[in-house]
């Protein structure tokens, strides 16, 4: 029997996906798991597994199509199988709508016309691409934290019941984690597009968009102040080579895993700065978790990677976890999880040179740190002027959460975190 | 606890309530020499004589209006339909009358009115004596329903009715009369408008009434020979529905077979269906199933009536596909 693969929601707003590339050609034997295409959504680009074994009989959409979440991407069945697509949407949806699609490119006998009715909004039992769940199962999975696209259903139609969640395990890092492989270079030059002298009009890439929208908010609606701290980081530079004497090439520590530490460490001090404001509601939400976001930088823009209870890992951990999520991001295969839920976000400029700037916050959070570059600079200690190195740090807060005094006892608090780093060890 | 008949549990209540107040009296179709078609009122002629067990004229809607005068001006009538088949004509009394006088006076009169009929199939009658109407009556606000599925429900429910001030259309079903229930002697009220859990389980919730019930408890008996704990709501009123017990045993085991005797379209099944959905979305954990009867007018031929009855097989396949 022949089922039809849909766009999968990939995240909590995502409303459409772009398909950008099919991986799977027409014709090609799928195994359940295996991937059928890579999907652009605001926030990332994702793999489409196949939820069927069988043959990829149909690519209902063309590369480069914007499909709402729900319509059909594809057909999987049996070798040779006579497909009717309207019978096959009509038994599972059943919608006036109507899209245009190619025409199919294999031999099979295809009996469908070119016009497609496309399914209603809510996915119907059976058609797979999309979560298939249970309430129940979505409402425990949202209590207990797990992924729901992690689990299995076994459920009619692969549906994700309570039995599935229960008998889910939450996996020990994947093996990926563990091999830990080195982060990709940092695009530290090559500008992003090539300059030619003709002025042209492009598309805003969605990434820019959302980029956009999302800092437009903030710079609008949270009212930022900023404080600047220098910090000595002559030991904490010293500590770091040391220990990656001692670490493979794929596994060294960066200046700014050690600081996303600090700053984890530091908020269980300033729960303040580990906050949201609820306008809605009139209400402070205190996070219990920390989970610090890495600002990373990709073509066409910026990510923030989210590490989970930051303040629970020791520096390795949280560097090897950062690397597996950036290389993800830098290659677009980004996952959901990988750029959600960060409470506190931390953008490094550091590799970059520069002395010091100012961050925008990353909504709804409270606070943003911008860290400079650690650098050799003339130093006054007891009346005598030496070589010291020093890195600084600009926090900015949002004013309807928190104060200039409380901005500044947090980075004060942070240096004995810098500048004694044994305690990041301990 | 003596184990007594559906159809002696019934008699007791209106034998009881009948010594008890001499206000309610019995009115309907045969139910006097002869003592009823279905035996309830045997030998109440005899003691009650004829003033109070009413033999009536083959007119349902007399029959109904009468009563209703009779409610309205201070007497407790129980009247009897022979099938709830017969209701249909007096709808225009039981639905635009009994249902709605107390609100069109405002409540200047009450209408303790309690209208005894027999509904249900299986008895190879045909499609037009052989109806299970009960939701058709339950639409109507001002109106209650209740359909007993044990000998001591019947009895403690048609008790409650009788001295209760509300219009009652109590509904019996006409393959239950012989079979048995333990009844505790004496009193026992049941009150109407109250769900009862008549068999806990913990796997899947089967929620049914009336003849239903004993078909859903067959299945769960077969089902515990497998290891599936069913847990049986019986629903006993129609009107007011009590969900309560309903979606506290849905919260429990997640999954719901609702079993009814009428069609399925907006039927029972529909009704509360709807309700946890409605009321306990994130419970869910499998589409909600609905045994009904097949939805053509009943055959009369034996087995093509058995084939469109619900029966015990099709609740166990219920049941085993909502696991």
């Amino acid at each position: 029997m022949a089922q039809i693969v849909s766009m999968p929601k990939l995240g909590f707003d995502m409303a459409e996906g772009t398909l950008v590339r099919w991986v799977a050609n027409e014709g090609e034997n799928i195994t359940k798991g295996s991937v059928l295409a890579e999907i652009e959504t605001d926030k990332a680009t994702v793999e489409v597994e196949s939820t069927y074994t069988g043959v990829l009989l149909r690519q209902l959409v063309q590369q480069g199509a914007v499909v709402p979440i729900n319509d059909p991407i594809a057909v999987i069945g049996e070798a040779g199988e006579e497909i009717n697509i309207e019978a096959l949407l009509e038994k599972t949806a059943g919608s006036e709508k109507s899209t245009t699609v190619e025409k199919p490119a294999v031999g099979e006998a295809v009996q469908s016309a070119a016009v497609l009715p496309a399914p209603s909004s809510e996915t119907p039992a059976g058609i797979a691409g999309g979560l298939h769940a249970s309430p129940l199962a979505r409402s425990i999975a949202a209590e207990m934290g797990v992924d729901l696209r992690m689990v299995r259903g076994t459920g009619p139609g692969g549906r994700i019941t309570k039995k599935d969640i229960a008998s889910y395990q939450v996996k020990a890092p994947e093996p990926e984690m563990a091999k830990t492989p080195s982060v990709l270079p940092v695009p530290l030059a090559a500008p992003s597009i090539e300059f030619i002298r003709e002025t042209r009009r492009l598309p805003l890439p969605k990434l820019r968009a959302v980029i956009g929208r999302r800092m437009t908010e903030s710079m609008q609606q949270a009212p930022h102040f900023y404080v600047t701290h220098e910090y000595d980081v002559g030991a904490l530079v010293d500590r770091r080579k040391e220990i990656n004497t001692l670490l493979s090439e794929d596994d060294k520590l960066s200046v700014n895993d050690f600081i996303v530490r600090a700053v984890a460490l530091t908020l269980l001090e300033y729960p303040n700065l580990n906050a949201s404001l609820d306008l809605k509601n009139n209400a402070l939400i205190y996070h219990g978790e920390i989970n610090i976001g890495v600002a990373v930088a990709v073509e066409n823009g910026l990510l923030t990677v989210v590490n989970r209870n930051t303040d629970q890992k020791t520096v390795h951990q949280i560097s090897s976890e950062l690397k597996v999520m950036v290389n993800r991001a830098r290659v677009g295969k980004v996952r959901p999880e990988d750029i959600e839920g960060s409470t506190f976000t931390v953008s490094n400029l550091g590799m970059y040179e520069v002395d010091q700037f100012t961050a925008i916050i990353n909504p709804p959070e409270a606070a943003i740190l911008a860290v400079g570059s650690a650098r050799q600079v003339p130093t006054v200690t007891n009346g005598e002027i030496r070589i010291g190195t020093r890195m600084k740090a600009t926090l900015s807060v949002d004013h309807r959460i928190s104060d200039g005094a409380e901005g500044a006892r947090f980075l004060q608090s942070l240096v004995k975190f810098i500048e004694e780093p044994l305690r990041l060890l301990i | 606890m003596p184990r007594i008949t559906m159809r002696e549990a019934i008699s007791q209540a209106l034998w009881e309530e009948m010594e008890r107040d001499t206000r309610v009296f019995i009115m309907g179709e045969e139910v006097g020499v002869w003592g009823g078609s279905y035996a309830v009122t045997k030998g109440f002629y005899d003691h009650f004589g004829a003033e109070r067990v009413k033999d009536t004229p083959i007119s349902e809607a007399t029959i109904i209006g009468a009563a209703i005068g009779a409610a309205l001006t201070g007497l407790r009538p129980v009247a009897e339909l022979m099938t709830i088949n017969f209701a249909f004509s007096a709808f225009e009394h039981i639905v635009n009358q009994a249902a709605k006088l107390h609100y069109m006076f405002a409540g200047q009169m009450v209408l303790p009115l309690v209208i005894r009929t027999v509904g249900g199939g299986g008895r190879q009658l045909a499609a037009t004596h052989s109806q299970t109407p009960d939701v058709v009556f339950a639409h109507f606000p001002g109106l209650k329903v209740v359909a007993p599925g044990t000998p001591e429900d019947a009895k403690g429910l048609l008790k409650s009715a009788i001295r209760s001030d509300d219009p009652i259309l109590f509904i019996e079903s006409a393959t239950l009369y012989q079979s048995r229930g333990e009844v505790a002697e004496g009193e026992n009220l049941i009150p109407i408008g109250k769900s009862k859990i008549q068999r806990p389980g913990k796997d899947v919730t089967i929620v049914s009434y009336s003849k239903m019930l004993e078909t859903s408890m067959k299945a769960a008996d077969q089902l515990a020979q497998e290891g599936i704990e069913v847990e049986i709501v019986d629903l006993r009123t129609l009107r007011p529905l009590d969900m309560e017990p309903v979606l506290e045993s849905f919260k429990k085991t997640n999954r719901a077979v609702i079993v009814e005797e009428g069609w399925r379209s907006y039927g029972v099944g529909a009704e509360v269906s709807a309700r946890i959905y409605e009321e306990a979305f994130d419970y869910v954990d499998a589409p909600i199933q609905r045994v009904a009867q097949k939805e053509v007018p009943l055959p009369y031929n034996r087995n093509l009536e058995q084939l469109a009855l619900p029966q015990v097989e099709d609740v166990v396949k219920a049941v085993k596909e909502v696991l």
